[in-house]
């Protein structure tokens, strides 16, 4: 006697079909690419592609750290504030106790920042939002002191050809970002850790129940979080030769637009590195394409509000009819 | 009645320290408790006040409004752009009605497409922010005439010795506050935040409910912009950066809760006052200006974690 | 074969001001199932949470295996293999069956990468040792429920569970779907493995179980041997009460139709509902969960839409009404779920008393707050409604007092017709039997009243007439002699035998 049978026929354009549909945002891409192909002769060159993962990886890497804690159900609103500091301390501290231990200490203080919010949100049981909102103020106030409210400059010049490594057009920065995506993604669908997160923002009880230490494992993906926005931030820091203390804001709604046009969901649960690569890179056609057609620039802040509320109208409509 | 001590530091635990940091400021600052300085930090507060007083009607509900920053920079230009050229009553007539009208699209993807807050009105902060940029071209507008206009009133006049944003946002406060607690709207929002199921099970449409937080949102962000514009005499395009963040940690140091149902105007009132005058007695006391920004952190924080422990009874989830 | 695998004794559980559990003692053996029924409140579901280590039991012993255990949560029951399935799944949907089997027992190595060879072949033994056609690597997110029914059912393969407990497996089931859920219990029970099946449904339990415990307000009424008692026996030790003491019927007096339900159909809820009822009368509608009968009147109120069908109130054909025109035509309905559906709990009785009549507590959109507090005092009273003040958050009440500001919400505007839709679930004995008195009074007023309910015994105590609804269709309608247990019963199983043939 067998049970219901699963009656799928998995031939290749049925899985392409299920893919899709889950991913649309990679149909949105291909769509985005090819207007901006067809409208502009300078888009659809290597330069100018290599241009655009160079662009978009900044927001890619805060965004690798964001789906993280997303899928689990919660928000980090303090991403930018955390990359401003670690890129004012790499900044302000290499003349003191040289290059890389000043990487260190920066990559070290995004850690702790993230690993500190996970556990105010675990501890107190408050939701993230309004753990990380006070966040971005403190954390943000904390930088402004730390470099006085200069801008900091390096001394030393070589430290912004640090990143100058390309392989063809790729730069080490969007290399960086592919990396730590697919190793993420790699972490999502083949660790212990991985599937806690979706068990976690799937159905909390049922995950405490199974005995997955939930504080534990949240206190972890902020503590992620937090240390890609610090690579982030020192990244940005060596593109710049300097760290501003305004450095990074408002990049938290940026990242939070990438991963939710991706199609990872707010309420937990649902979501994919390649998703948020999608909608990284979406994004990064969108302004790179927008400003290749010489528009002015609120064209693309214009365009961006509308495709966000497509996006979820969309996710929206294509939920409503798996419901049924 | 018998006066329970734990019960009250539970309550107003919060009032109380507050009052412990204005005592101790006072006592190392003399012009702190000073009738004019105290009218300064209002002055200040006014504006992120007047925000946060329809803020608090969409929090109520359990949704969030974070547009109206962008939605105060656009508004800003607009009334002082308008005021050069179509003059001020006219330029005060748009801007409420461009703020009515961006509440109501919020409202009606929100309340009636039932799209996530939170994305929507993020949507909105970048549309906004480029629909500044289109309308101003990218420059910086003035007032030329600063002494001449009687728009002045709003941002810079007194009037029996109290400035005038802060007769506005008191005034605008009180009737928030009447609205909320007295009018059948007002129990229909708490209602919708407390138990939306519930409510429908009731007979309240919570879509028209949400609409209009939405929309009184927006007005009370176009009444923010007039005492902005009159202020400042200016409007440069990122005037209202950031101050979604500012209004929503006012409204949330007031404990009134994200998920809706609980809190009120005048807590929320209380908590962007908080906010004032610990930024001024931090400066006061020659504090780095921006330890005002690490010290809201903590009272935020810790605001709410003594909210909802009394709640829970435990401090520890 | 009759190895005592299992054995409660003298398990006592208390709540503020009720006695959940009273020297409860039960044994499972090896492969047996073992069947635990009673009432709604009797005490079953805090039996199991006992057992699954939810809750702490104040007296008592767990024997497991010949020895007195500790169960510290449902992880610690599942490693000593005692297993839990619930009505809500413990389930992440976004995770693979093998995943679900195995949630947060996967084998890793020591870096905590998968093993997802191990993982798999593992979770795909236990899915055929249950004849499962799906295979591991599937989304449970896509599975039907009775499938992911399944996938809990695979955790006691997986865990080498000793004891499963089934708590109303069937509730969402269809036919065909119950008859293999059965088949793998039988041959779970073959393997030895003691099962308690917890259900409402007498037919299901002659079928399946080999003895039946009775649960009747915390305790034990005794344990019969399936095959040497019958349904009848069953229902009386459950009820314990002759029928007429304890329910007041209002005296038949009826008036004009008030409401008539006609050809109602929503697809895949409910099918051609037609009923109507007058003003003094109390029409009762039986059924089991899952009948159809909430979304029915639900549709009927306005809070859902129908695909077919239409009303007639007082007379006159009535378009399908939101349920503010519902509301204000005076219909009532007292939801299914007091907590989600029918209060606003951090609101106060004053609040939610006048929460669907805001117009009639205002004059130009102004609160009445005088007339409030007088409305709410008049209630208090006259339901003696235990509360310390109008403005007490009701989520501090009892179900009970919680349940009673439901009904003043509605009552307090004079309404033609209330709903109540199973008005004393979960409430203590005395509100409920108070409950009672307030339904036949309510009709001797002139109401129409429709109650809903899976309790028998309520729906034939308090009724003039009753529908009995099975599987969202109506299935017979009984009144005087012939309103009667086995009548009821009878309509009930008929049809859902017949829907199988």
């Amino acid at each position: 006697m067998t049970l219901v049978s699963n009656s799928r026929s998995d031939t290749f354009l049925a899985v392409l079909g299920r893919w899709l549909l889950r991913n649309h945002i990679w149909s949105f891409f291909a769509l985005t690419v090819i207007v901006f192909s067809l409208s502009s002769p300078f888009f659809l060159t290597v330069n100018n592609l290599g241009n655009i993962l160079t662009q978009g990886a900044f927001i890619g890497i805060l965004a690798v750290g964001m789906t993280m804690v997303m899928i689990d159900g919660e928000i980090d609103l303090s991403v930018g504030a955390v990359l401003a500091m670690a890129s004012a301390l790499a900044i302000g501290l290499q003349d003191h106790i040289g290059v890389w231990p000043a990487v260190l200490v920066g990559l070290a203080s995004g850690a702790a920042l993230g690993f500190f919010n996970g556990t105010l949100v675990a501890l107190s049981g408050m939701h993230s939002f309004v753990v990380t909102l006070g966040g971005l103020i403190g954390i943000r106030g904390l930088v402004f002191i730390y470099t006085g409210e200069n801008a900091l400059m390096v001394t030393d010049f070589s430290y912004t050809e640090i990143p100058e490594v390309y392989l063809g057009p790729l730069s080490m920065t969007a290399i960086l970002f592919f990396a730590l995506a697919l190793f993420f993604q790699w972490v999502l669908t083949s660790t212990r850790h991985g599937r806690e997160t979706y068990a976690v923002g799937d159905n909390v009880e049922a995950a405490y129940d199974s005995g997955i230490n939930v504080k534990r494992h949240k206190i972890i993906n902020f503590t992620i979080c937090g240390t890609m926005a610090a690579i982030c931030g020192i990244l940005l820091s060596m593109r710049l030769g300097t760290a501003e203390p305004n450095a990074g804001k408002v990049w938290e709604l940026w990242t939070i637009i990438a991963v939710v046009l991706g199609g990872t969901r707010l309420i937990g649960g649902y979501g994919s590195m390649w998703m948020t690569i999608g909608g990284v890179l979406t994004l990064a056609v969108l302004r790179n394409g927008l400003r290749l057609l010489n528009t002015p620039n609120y064209v693309e802040l214009m365009v961006m509000g509308t495709v966000l509320i497509l996006a979820v109208a969309l996710d929206k409509l294509l939920n409503m009819k798996e419901e049924t | 009645m018998k006066f329970d001590l734990k019960d009250a530091l539970r309550r107003h635990g919060l009032l109380l320290a507050f009052g412990v940091f204005l005592l101790a400021v006072a006592a190392n600052a003399d012009a702190f408790l000073t009738l004019g300085n105290i009218l300064d930090v209002l002055r200040q507060v006014s504006i992120t006040g007047m925000m946060a007083l329809g803020v608090t009607f969409v929090v109520l509900t359990g949704r969030l409004d974070l547009s109206v920053g962008s939605l105060l920079t656009l508004l800003t230009v607009i009334v002082v752009d308008q005021h050069n050229q179509s003059g001020a009553a006219a330029a005060i007539v748009m801007t409420l009605a461009a703020g009515l009208a961006v509440g109501a699209f919020n409202g009606f993807l929100v309340g009636f497409v039932g799209l996530n807050a939170l994305i929507v009105t993020l949507a909105m902060l970048s549309f906004l922010q480029g629909l500044v940029l289109f309308y101003s071209g990218g420059s910086n507008v003035n007032i030329p005439n600063a002494q001449e206009t009687w728009f002045a009133v709003f941002g810079r006049g007194d009037f029996m010795g109290l400035p005038v944003p802060v007769i506005l946002f008191v005034v605008a406060g009180i009737i928030a506050g009447a609205i909320l607690r007295f009018t059948t709207f007002g129990r229909k929002v708490y209602a919708v935040g407390g138990n939306q199921t519930a409510s429908v099970f009731s007979g309240i449409d919570s879509r028209w409910a949400v609409f209009w937080t939405y929309v009184i949102s927006g007005l009370t962000t176009g009444l923010a912009a007039i005492i902005m514009g009159s202020r400042v005499m200016g409007a440069q395009n990122t005037i209202g950066q950031g101050y979604e963040l500012t209004v929503l940690a006012g409204v949330i140091l007031g404990g009134t809760s994200l998920l809706g149902g609980r809190g009120s105007i005048f807590r929320t009132m209380i908590g962007i006052a908080m906010l004032g005058f610990i930024q001024n007695g931090l400066l006061l006391l020659s504090f780095p200006y921006y330890v005002q920004w690490i010290v809201t952190w903590a009272v935020i924080i810790l605001a709410v974690w003594i909210d909802i422990g009394a709640k829970r009874g435990r401090i520890f989830a | 074969m009759n190895d005592i695998i299992l054995q409660l004794s003298g398990i006592t559980k208390t709540f503020p001001g009720v006695t959940a559990l009273d020297q409860v003692s039960l044994d499972v053996r090896a492969g047996e199932v073992h069947a635990l029924v009673g009432e709604n409140g009797a005490g079953k579901s805090t039996l199991m949470k006992v057992l699954a280590g939810l809750y702490k039991a104040e007296q008592g012993d767990i024997i497991y295996q010949g020895r007195t255990t500790d169960v510290a949560g449902p992880l610690d029951a599942r490693r000593k293999g005692i297993l839990l399935i619930h009505q809500e799944l413990s389930l992440a949907p976004e995770l693979s069956v093998a995943e679900n089997i195995y949630l947060g027992a996967w084998p890793t190595n020591r870096f905590g990468v998968l093993k997802k060879r191990e993982l798999r072949s593992k979770a795909q033994a236990a899915l055929q040792a249950l004849g499962c056609a799906f295979g591991p690597d599937v989304r449970v997110g896509t599975l039907s429920v009775a499938m992911q029914q399944m996938v809990e059912i695979a955790r006691a393969e997986a865990f080498s569970a000793s004891v499963v407990i089934f708590d109303e497996p069937t509730a969402s089931l269809t036919d065909t779907e119950k008859e293999q859920l059965f088949h793998t219990i039988r041959s779970l029970k073959a393997r030895g493995v003691g099962i308690i099946y917890i259900s409402h449904k007498m037919d299901e339990i002659f079928q399946i179980t080999d003895r039946i415990t009775v649960l009747r307000d915390g305790q034990v009424q005794g344990t019969l041997e399936t095959a040497q008692s019958d349904v009848n026996q069953v229902t009386r030790m459950m009820i314990g009460r002759t029928l007429d003491t304890y329910f007041v019927k209002a005296k038949a007096d009826f008036g004009a139709e008030v409401l008539r339900v006609e050809g109602l159909s929503k697809a895949g809820l409910f099918n051609d509902v037609s009923f109507s009822v007058r003003e003094g009368e109390v029409l009762g509608l039986y059924g089991l969960v899952g009948a159809g009968r909430s979304e029915a009147v639900e549709t009927v109120f306005g809070v859902r839409r129908a695909d077919s069908g239409q009303l007639v109130w007082k007379g006159g054909v009535i378009a399908p009404p939101t349920p503010r025109q519902a509301i204000d035509m005076g219909m009532a309905l007292v939801p299914e779920s007091r907590k989600e559906q029918g209060l606003v709990l951090m609101m106060g009785g004053r609040e939610n008393t006048s929460l669907p009549h805001l117009s009639l507590f205002s004059a130009l959109s102004v609160m009445n707050r005088a007339k409030e507090l007088a409305t709410f005092e008049k209630y208090r009273s006259a339901l003696s409604i235990k509360t310390t003040g109008p403005d007490q958050e009701v989520s501090q009440l009892s179900g009970g007092n919680q349940q009673k500001f439901v009904l003043a919400k509605w009552l307090c505007a004079g309404p033609k017709l209330i709903i109540l839709d199973e008005p004393t679930r979960g409430i203590d004995v005395g509100s409920k039997s108070a409950i009672h008195e307030l339904i036949a009074e309510l009709a001797e007023q002139g109401l129409a009243v429709i109650v809903i309910s899976s309790e028998m015994p309520e729906v034939l105590g308090v009724s003039h007439r009753v529908l009995a609804m099975s599987e969202g269709e109506i299935v017979g309608s009984f009144e005087g002699q012939e309103m009667n247990e086995e009548n009821l019963i009878d309509a009930v199983s008929y049809h859902r035998q017949s829907a199988v043939g």
